[in-house]
């Protein structure tokens, strides 16, 4: 499969966990923050910590637009389709999020009109097959979604389609590693950058990172191959002691962005003042929310929403996972309360959250490395 | 599931405290098994079952004989490769194959939703009538009821099938020791992949078929070859590879060792799980089994499987250990690995 094989090559993936071991000074300890959540998974899909040297840590960061969601906007969006005219469209991630009263799914199970849709388009489809229902989609994620919620929404308004809103969601991934960098005690060598976001964003919006953090960032891809050439472009910087933004991941992402994305979000979005995320609290414009022209098609404008704000069970350590401060299975739920099939928090649903991709991929298996050898 | 209880297994303690049904218990990964063995099993078996197989094992009159019921129910009923009455076929006929028995007779239920079209019925029974010859099974007898237009989706289809144990093998996950190979028939995932592009729902195309078909000849092969070295046979139906594995690793309390570069895998099944966040290992295939042989009959039993139609794509795909206990770890030539557990609920596309 081409992009895929060449990026998962034993021998080439051999010789880059050569590189990074050469170049990884035995007497320091290196803290890297993977950003995004599909680092996160592919890590342990791929085992790579196996691959690298005790002394290179892998921090999850918080660039999983699932577990960053607050329970109250899922309670939000599922007491608006309690209304029986109501389909509530999400993708497939969000369905087993836990909500106060149950997930998605749950919801669905107990008669909830609940669908799954593969894109946004998917849910226009919807709500043209079913003109007397009005069909709310769910819309998550970073920069990489929000473009074809825009385009989506641009549709909608174009064909005069009435029955069909979104409910809002969207996240801005800068305001969260500037989170991330102010809390105290968190000390970093250097971002493993996002890529699906840098596709939309670029790789310009991370400048500051390096001039002001005086951190180093390298946009990567999501093949084994790929992270280890990106730690190798990170550990190399350190060793000059430099700090500057690389791209690993130019066979997708161009230095200044997608235009045209920008273009359309540009449009349909602006910055919510604030904006709750789950374990870092409210950020200053953290969000998007969708401008007045595009009210009749806001969900959060057309229907009446409670607002409902839930604090996380006071056990799980959520927020401190979300920061790095914690690994998954230093939190005192995790595997006990909290597995993938009774999920407390989102980090434990979605394949990109760190704790479900530890539980799935490494829980039980670091007692046996030595006996497998 | 398999009655006639033997000694306390490590499935005995389950406990089934869910309120109601969901999606999830019927989609062949833990809750599933959570139903069966902490709902089911205790009520109608009473005493701590044995581990749970694919077919029963029953002694009769002095006959031994190998009994086993599968339903069901698929959306849209005719797919690239098969369809409704194909499955319904071989999906019992393989549950009885790898539990070491012959095929030999069925009994068919049809839930008939009132409204359905009498070509598209005619057209099923069609293809029952083909698999059940191809199979080599004879269909004996069957129950028809009509529900309400709205309460079925359009049909659903229960087979339970008798068989004649072959007299070489045991089959049972304890007889299973480290060292042993575990085998696999041919490519995975095609039947789930093929069912999640038919459904029309993601803007997805691609040249696959599902790969339903009796197992039995193939089974046969690796039984005549390997005899009493077949430890342990599953047919990695819903939840796919790692639920059947998983299962193993519980059943004998070691681990299952998988080399990913040596399952077969076709490029359009890798292409749409790498899309969709799908693990190969987790989706449903209705055309291969699993073996677990004994290490010095395993290459002549891969040998033998290998030169029946269908069997070219066979490969020992990993090995039985002491560790990791209990668990399926999958191991990559670069020397990553990662564990991998049964599926939780339906595998869920992942998008954002």
């Amino acid at each position: 499969m081409k992009y895929v094989d060449e990026f998962r090559d034993p021998e080439l993936i051999t010789k880059a966990a050569e590189e990074v071991r050469r170049l990884a000074d035995p007497n320091r300890h290196y803290r890297l923050m993977e950003v995004c959540g599909g680092h996160t998974h592919a890590i342990y899909r791929f085992g790579l910590k196996d691959v690298l040297p005790a002394n290179i840590e892998l921090i999850h960061g918080p660039g999983c637009p699932v577990c960053v969601l607050p329970m109250g906007r899922i309670d939000d969006a599922l007491s608006i389709a309690t209304d029986s005219n109501v389909i509530f469209a999400a993708f497939g991630d969000m369905m087993r999020v836990p909500g106060t009263h149950g997930s998605p799914l749950e919801h669905k199970a107990r008669g909830m009109d609940v669908r799954i849709v593969y894109s946004p388009t998917d849910a226009i489809k919807l709500a043209k097959m079913n003109p007397q229902k009005h069909v709310m989609f769910f819309a998550i994620g970073f920069e990489t979604t929000a473009p074809s919620t825009a385009l989506t929404l641009q549709r909608a308004k174009a064909e005069g389609l009435h029955n069909f809103s979104v409910f809002c969601n969207h996240v801005t991934i800068i305001p969260a590693i500037r989170a991330i960098l102010d809390s105290p005690d968190m000390r970093l060598d250097g971002f493993i950058g996002p890529g699906h976001v840098s596709t939309v964003i670029g790789c310009r919006p991370y400048e500051w990172i390096a001039r002001n953090e005086r951190k180093p960032i390298v946009v990567c891809g999501f093949e084994p191959l790929d992270l280890l050439q990106s730690i190798v472009m990170l550990l190399t910087q350190l060793k000059k002691g430099e700090a500057e933004v690389e791209n690993q991941y130019k066979r997708v992402v161009p230095w200044e962005g997608n235009r045209a994305a920008l273009r359309a979000m540009a449009e349909i979005f602006e910055l919510r003042p604030y904006f709750e995320w789950r374990g870092l609290g409210f950020i200053s414009q953290s969000a998007l929310r969708i401008r007045e022209p595009y009210a009749e098609w806001d969900a959060e404008q057309r229907f009446n929403v409670p607002g409902i704000r839930v604090t996380d069970p006071k056990a799980a350590q959520c927020g401190e996972v979300l920061k790095g401060v914690l690994k998954p299975a230093q939190c005192k739920l995790f595997g006990r309360e909290c597995t993938p099939e009774n999920p407390v928090g989102a980090l434990m649903v979605s394949s990109e959250g760190s704790c479900a991709a530890y539980y799935n991929y490494e829980h039980r298996k670091a007692a046996l490395v030595t006996s497998l050898s | 599931m398999s009655g006639e209880p033997r000694t306390a297994s490590a499935a005995a303690k389950v406990r089934f405290r869910e309120a109601q049904i969901e999606m999830a218990h019927g989609a062949g990964g833990k809750a599933s098994r959570r139903l069966v063995e902490g709902l089911f099993a205790p009520l109608l078996f009473g005493a701590s079952p044995e581990p749970l197989g694919d077919a029963a094992s029953l002694r009769i009159g002095g006959a031994r004989m190998a009994i086993t019921t599968d339903s069901f129910v698929v959306k849209p009923l005719v797919f690239p490769g098969g369809s409704i009455g194909e499955l319904a076929i071989n999906g019992t006929v393989n549950d009885l194959a790898v539990s070491g028995a012959r095929p030999e007779a069925m009994v068919v239920t049809f839930i008939l939703e009132a409204g359905l079209r009498t070509d598209v019925l005619q057209a099923e029974i069609r293809a029952m009538g083909n698999a059940a010859r191809a199979a080599g099974v004879r269909i004996v007898g069957g129950d028809t009821k009509v529900v309400e237009h709205g309460k079925a989706d359009s049909m659903y289809i229960t087979t339970t099938g008798l068989g004649a144990p072959l007299p070489e093998v045991e089959i049972d996950p304890r007889s299973v020791r480290p060292g042993d190979k575990v085998l696999l028939s041919g490519p995975i995932g095609d039947h789930g992949i093929t069912i999640l592009l038919a459904r029309g729902e993601l803007d997805m195309e691609g040249d696959l078929r599902s790969d339903t078909r009796s197992v039995f000849p193939l089974v046969n092969a690796v039984v005549q070859a390997a005899g009493t070295g077949v430890r342990w046979m599953r047919d990695p139906t819903r939840g796919g590879v790692a639920t059947s594995l998983n299962e193993l690793a519980r059943d004998c309390g070691l681990g299952v060792v998988l080399f990913e570069d040596n399952i077969p895998v076709h490029d359009a099944v890798r292409g749409a799980c790498e899309l969709l966040g799908l693990d190969p290992l987790h989706i449903a295939n209705e055309g291969q089994f699993l073996a677990v042989v004994a290490p010095e009959l395993a290459e002549a039993a891969l040998e033998t499987l290998q030169k029946v139609p269908g069997g070219d794509e066979a490969r020992i795909i990993g090995e039985i250990r002491e560790q990791p206990a209990c668990s399926v770890l999958v191991t990559t030539l670069y020397g990553g690995s990662r564990i991998v557990d049964m599926l939780v609920g339906d595998p869920l596309p992942r998008i954002c």
